[in-house]
């Protein structure tokens, strides 16, 4: 996959907290991810990780603290959230061909020929022979293609994936670990939330476990970072 | 500009949803009918009474329909999270609302449009001749049913029995729409037809307000 240059971004979250009513789903989460870091997320069921992927994208506001996306040079570039976000949901449109949804969310994102974009990304995900097929009649690992093809529309220097290979048979998870490895090798960072995928987690260079909402456990090498990849696929 | 182009990029898209699936119109342009067709073979109404009843059983019909068309508005946009995907590619959240608001007046008013000889035939009454008046009137309530419907569907879909809410927050808040269309679409059923301009000026004045209310906390009714 050819990738077009972006600047590298990393991101920061300052004491997040995120309550619903008097339930904690984040507490005090205070993180840094370098440019071009792939950190993985582990994690139990609400742990908390899809809620900080989600403030991250910018679609949830944390109730207390904030996020900040930085530039190389380490200042935050002050712009809303520039993430590219894959959820367990496709965020698709299923009554829409795959080339249509494409070319919706280009044209909403103000990408310059959003039709040739659309088009390049169709074929890096191999579902340029199923353009013109509407989404309801692909698979769910060719759905999730068309969520990634989605999330990349405009080139964006964070990928935010949630469990992104839920639902993925093993040829559908395979080859989203190589688009994975392609991206975290173009320099992108990624912030990846895993349960179960041992060959997706095995690109990590960051490991950190949520529980309960808090940062329990967060480094980059030594029996530790294997422990809690280790979680993630439990 | 941007808000613009992203309105218009978004109806296209609700346009486009709707003629493949064709939901919405089949199940409100089907309801509608039945309405009209049983009240008048139930009831047998004559001319006058029609004139006096049939704007009022109109106006119910389309509140009863825009309720079931606005309902699935912002529901089907929780399928596969579309609505996210939306709100992360727009700059301005008021461009989903507005291709919302668009999509629903365009289709509500399609369905008066094409029950108004329906209901000319059964009930006995005249509407050619003041036809266009008559299709103003009707853009004014839609207009004033879906401004309101749009906002109060965003709410409900992320609320548990979203089913009884919406109608139970739309009805009461639509019971002024209601009247100022039922009373101006009265007035050109009669033999002498006549713009009410007094009760247009209303319905006005109800789009401006709800459409400025829901430019303003539009965004906070999106949020989760």
């Amino acid at each position: 996959m050819t990738l077009p240059a972006f600047s590298p971004t990393g991101i920061r979250f300052e004491n997040i907290d995120k309550r619903y009513g008097g339930l904690y789903a984040l507490r005090r989460v205070s993180l840094e991810i370098a440019a071009g870091e792939c950190a993985v997320f582990a994690g139990r069921n609400g742990s908390g990780k899809t809620t900080l992927l989600r403030i991250a994208a910018g679609l949830a506001r944390p109730s207390a603290g904030a996020v900040s996306f930085l530039k190389s040079s380490g200042e935050s570039d002050g712009t809303p959230s520039p993430a590219g976000f894959v959820a367990h949901a496709t965020m698709v449109y299923d009554e829409l061909t795959a080339e249509e949804n494409l070319v919706l969310f280009a044209r909403l994102q103000g990408v310059a020929e959003h039709a040739a974009r659309a088009d390049a990304l169709l074929r890096e995900v191999g579902l340029a022979e199923r353009r013109n097929s509407l989404v309801r009649t692909f698979s769910r690992g060719m759905r999730q293609r068309v969520a990634i093809a989605r999330a990349l529309l405009n080139e964006p220097a964070v990928v935010l994936l949630d469990e992104p290979t839920t639902g993925l048979d093993p040829q559908g998870a395979s080859w989203f670990a190589q688009t994975l490895r392609r991206l975290r090798d173009s320099g992108r960072t990624i912030l990846i939330s895993l349960h179960g995928e041992s060959e997706v987690s095995s690109l990590a260079t960051r490991a950190i476990r949520l529980d309960a909402g808090a940062v329990v456990a967060d480094t980059r090498t030594g029996a530790n970072f294997r422990s809690i990849l280790a979680f993630a696929n439990a | 500009m941007a808000l613009l182009s992203n309105t218009a990029v978004l109806l296209g898209k609700e346009l486009r949803t709707e003629f493949r699936s064709r939901e919405l119109l089949t199940t409100t342009v089907v309801f509608i009918l039945t309405i009209v067709v049983l009240f008048s073979f139930t009831f047998d109404p004559s001319v006058s009474e029609s004139r006096r009843f049939g704007p009022g059983l109109l106006w119910l019909a389309f509140l009863f329909a825009a309720s079931l068309m606005l309902q699935p508005c912002f529901l089907r946009e929780q399928n596969n999270d579309t609505l996210s995907a939306l709100r992360l590619s727009v700059n301005d959240p008021f461009a989903i609302f507005l291709a919302k608001l668009a999509a629903n007046t365009l289709f509500l008013l399609f369905t008066q449009v094409l029950l108004l000889p329906v209901f000319s035939i059964l009930y006995n009454v005249p509407v050619l001749a003041a036809f266009p008046q008559l299709v103003l009137v009707m853009f004014m309530g839609s207009l004033g049913l879906s401004v309101t419907g749009t906002a109060l569907s965003a709410i409900s879909a992320q609320a548990r029995m979203r089913e009884l809410l919406l109608p139970l927050l739309l009805l009461p808040l639509l019971t002024p729409v209601l009247i100022a269309s039922t009373e101006a679409t009265a007035a050109l059923l009669v033999p002498n037809p006549a713009m009410r301009w007094d009760w247009m000026g209303f319905l006005l004045a109800f789009d401006v307000v709800f459409l400025t209310a829901l430019w303003l906390f539009g965004e906070y009714l999106l949020e989760e």
